[in-house]
Parts: structure tokens; sequence; C-alpha cells
């Protein structure tokens, strides 16, 4: 655990997504009337603004669709991490997220890779969900 | 959705101005703001009286609530129309074409635009970088640590996975627009720069380098919009407005619909119909390039070049002063300045100031059409804007 790293900050569009992320689940936001799914929580849907949306557990799978090393922290808290992987996830159900890619691997992450949800430890039960690149 | 109304001709920029520029550390950023305005001011020769609206952006070195208002009254302005607006960089074209649409709509007559920080010392180096983390999104992408090097840096890195853009190619950009910036008496940088230097420069956020990051500059800069009747009798050349479109597509990068396409081709297409100019008949631009990776997707974008030759473009030349479309001739953020919003209002000064003529070495010859583009958050909101030396 790094606990110099931020915690998440839960509002009133993502308090699920966040609780879901301590029971190491990735909740994604499905609109009910139109079938679209979008990535940050919101409290209606961008597509058609029907506000009837539902919480959906995503597989947690996906691909990178880009990526930096970050090799100088903007935020000091990060500046003992350095260097790290910053990339753009492209769920398989769709929606995109930030996140980071973890692991021993990281550094060789190329898009297009395939990665898989894992969460990090962030204090005091907080995770937030990170990727690992998936061998093959 | 309906097409803008035209501003065409509707207003006439007739004075430009810039602070002194690079480390100023006995200036205020609303002293920077005031020194470009009067420089303004006086290039245009009017009086303060004269003016009868003022628009700015933001500021992150001082702390002011309602900047327009602040500013106002450090100048002694009692304005009928006056705002701060914060669309990111895009800020100053959109400011010139709020001040059009007013001045059409007979809401004000003429109007003082100007934007300007005190970043290079009236914080630390660090303390810019951090506050500038705002830009990426609170809950869902601070928490990873980004940055904006690091996500201008993804583009970058997705560009060169569908296009084949290279590093060296990025380094180009910052090479040019140095040497443009040589030939520019106010640019904060002054000593040329190899491609070696670029490409061995400390790593930010791969593939970007330190020099392919903006400046941070103390400046300030500040132009004035008025009627083309008012423009006719004053002492400069007035440089008329001929298209302008804004775009906005998302703020926070994990939003934006696309890696390699952005707003800056519908910003550009609204701009080109309603001058009813197009990208052959542009002689000069000013894009925004807060990182070598943006003028060379703007140039795809707006139709200078293929989707994926942007980089082509820059290493064989083609961008320098004497070649097929000379950019960022006054060095751009790269090079000249870069101070918050000041930063692509400086690309319009540049514009007003090649259509006048007369800048020597500088001097893109025969400029008679000049298009700038601001782009403001990560490449989220566009503005282009096309100006001429007559009323076409």
């Amino acid at each position: 655990m790094e606990a110099q790293l931020p915690q998440p900050v839960a509002n009133g569009d993502s308090l699920p997504y966040w609780q879901g992320a301590r029971e190491r689940k990735l909740l994604i936001r499905q609109c009910k009337a139109c079938g679209e799914l979008h990535f940050m929580p919101r409290h209606l849907c961008p597509s058609c603004w029907s506000d009837q949306l539902e919480w959906v557990q995503a597989k947690g799978t996906g691909s990178v669709h880009s990526f930096t090393v970050i090799r100088r922290a903007s935020d000091p808290a990060f500046a003992s991490r350095v260097p790290y992987v910053v990339a753009l996830i492209d769920l398989d159900e769709g929606p995109r997220m930030m996140a980071n890619v973890l692991g021993g691997d990281a550094m060789s992450v190329a898009i297009g890779d395939r990665v898989q949800v894992t969460f990090e430890d962030r204090g005091d039960g907080a995770l937030v969900p990170q990727f690992t690149r998936v061998a093959g | 959705m309906k097409t803008p109304a035209s501003l065409k001709n509707k207003v006439a920029l007739v004075g430009v101005g810039e602070s002194d520029i690079g480390r100023v550390p006995h200036m205020s950023g609303l002293g920077l703001n005031a020194q470009a305005a009067k420089r303004a001011l006086d290039d245009a020769g009017l009086k303060v009286s004269d003016i009868d609206g003022l628009l700015t952006a933001y500021s992150f070195t001082e702390p002011y609530f309602m900047l327009g208002s602040v500013l106002c009254e450090y100048l002694g302005l009692k304005p009928r129309f006056n705002a701060s607006m914060v669309v990111g960089g895009a800020s100053p074209a959109v400011m010139l074409k709020h001040a059009a649409e007013a001045i059409a709509a007979g809401q004000a007559e003429t109007i003082l635009v100007c934007a300007g920080e005190n970043r290079a010392t009236g914080q630390s180096r660090d303390a810019t970088v951090a506050t500038l983390l705002a830009v990426g999104h609170p809950y869902f992408e601070q928490p990873y640590g980004g940055s904006i090097p690091g996500y201008y840096a993804m583009i970058a890195q997705r560009h060169m996975h569908k296009y084949g853009t290279t590093r060296e190619q990025l380094a180009h950009v910052a090479v040019q627009t140095r040497e443009h910036a040589l030939l520019h008496p106010n640019a904060h940088m002054k000593k040329p720069v190899k491609l070696e230097e670029v490409l061995a420069a400390k790593p930010i956020a791969d593939p970007l380098g330190m020099l392919d990051c903006c400046l941070i500059s103390d400046a300030g800069g500040a132009f004035i919009v008025t009627t083309p009747e008012r423009a006719r009798d004053l002492q400069a050349k007035p440089v008329y407005l001929q298209g302008i479109g804004e775009y906005h597509t998302h703020e926070h990068l994990m939003c934006a619909p696309s890696l390699t396409e952005f707003g800056a081709t519908e910003s550009g297409r609204i701009a080109y119909e309603m001058a009813g100019l197009g990208p052959r008949d542009i002689d000069v631009a000013q894009l925004y390039d807060c990182f070598t990776i943006v003028p060379i997707l703007e140039l795809e974008e707006l139709g200078f070049c293929e989707p994926g030759e942007g980089g082509a473009f820059f290493a064989a030349g083609h961008a320098r002063i004497g070649g097929k479309l000379p950019v960022n001739t006054h060095g751009g953020m790269l090079s000249h300045a870069h101070a918050g919003a000041a930063g692509g209002l400086f690309g319009i000064v540049e514009a007003v100031r090649q259509l006048r003529g007369g800048l020597g070495a500088r001097q893109v010859e025969g400029a008679e059409v000049a298009l700038v583009h601001n782009e403001g958050g990560i490449l989220s909101s566009h503005c282009t804007l096309i100006l001429a030396n007559d009323r076409g």
C-alpha cells in the first residue's frame, strides 16, 4: 500500500462506484431507455438524457487505447512512483476510462494490449480500479 | 444544426500589444495585462474613454474572483460590456468571437480583450504544474497521477500508432518554432535549439520531453476590436475578421470522442465557410502549440495536409517562414511565450502584425489572409478564426 496516494472522493454521482470498488467490483452506468453504457457516472444518460439508469458490473477486461510513461510527476504524491504508466482503457463493454497499468511488465505496455482490472489499496479500505496486462 | 450567423467584416482589429515577456518579477499579473492593454491602445491610437467593453479570461497565479470586473477596476474602466471567460487556451479566440457578436449587435463599439499571468515568477514552477492538474478530472483522472503533458502524450502516442508519426517529427516542431522566435524581439527564448537537443531533453511523459512542452512565462497580451467604420480613421491598417467558428466536444481526455480526431475540423469548417475561403487561401497560420503534437494535429484538421501527414509537413520545412504555410511566425507557445490564456492570444497579435506587414526577416511575404487556431483543455474546446487585411 502507498498510503500517500490520493484516496477516492465519492459524490452523489459516484458513491455506488466507489462502494463497488471496495468490494472489488467495477461498476458502470447503463441507460435503461437507450441501453448505452457510459463512463464517468452521471445523473443522466449523455446519449438520450434519460434519468433512468442502472449500475452494471463490468467484466473487468479491456484493451489499452493509449498510454504514456510519466517520467516527471506533476502531483508530488506520485513522485516516488516515477516512472509509471497512465493509460486509457477501452472496457470490453465499450466505455473508456483512465487508470494506471500496474505490474512488473507494465513498462512494456503497448497500444492494443489486453488488460484485466485489479484493485489498488489506497488506505482505510478504499480501493481504486487499476489494470494489469494479460499475458498472451 | 443551424449555421451560425455570419460575422464576416463585422469587426476590425485595430490595436495589439504584448507586455514584457519572460521572467518579469517586478510586475504583477494584472500589471502585465495593463501594460499590454496600454500598448494595444497606443498602437490603435485610441483613448481610454473609447473603450466601452472588456473581456478577459482567468488567472491561476492571482486569487481574484470575477477577473473581468477586477481588471476593469484596476484599469479604471466602467464598461457596459464585461466578462471573464474560461474555455482554457481557446479563450482568446472565443473572446474575439464574443466581442464581434457584441459589436455586431450594437452592445458595444470598442472592446479591449486581454489576458495574461505572471506564471514564471508569481509562483514556483512546481506550484504552476500542480495548479494545472485541475485540468484533469478530479475524481476519475487525477487519482491516477496523470499530468497535462501526460494527457497530450497519450494523444501523441495514438497518432504515432495510427499514422506512423515519429519522435523526430515532433522534435522538428520545437526546432522550427524556436527559429521563428529568434526573429521576434520580445520572445521569451533567445537561443537556437538543435534537433538532437530536443530529442535528448529531460523526458517528461513518453514520447514528450521538456522541449516538446510549452514555456511557463510571465506575459500579458491584448487586442482591441471595433467596428469597420470606427477602424477607418485610426492610425494602424485595420485587419478584418473574415470567419470564426468554435466547437466543443469534451473537457476530460477520458471523455474525448477520439484521440486522433478533434473539434478543430468543425470549428475550421465554420470559419472557412463564413469567410468564403479554404485552406489554400491562407498565407500564414498561428496554431496552438502547447505541445509539439498539437500543431501537427491542427494542420491536418484544418485541411492544410492529409490526416497523418502533419509530422512530415513540419519535417519537410513547409511550416518555416518562406515555406508553403509558415506556422507560428512569432515562435508560438513553445518559444515565444505561454502564460495562461495569453498563449493563444499572441497568435492573434502575430496574425494582425503579419497582415499589417513590415516585420523584416519575420515577415511572410505578401501575407493577406491569416488563420489562427486556439484550443483549450485537452484538445477539448476549439476556436478557429480567419483575418484579412482587406474586406475581401
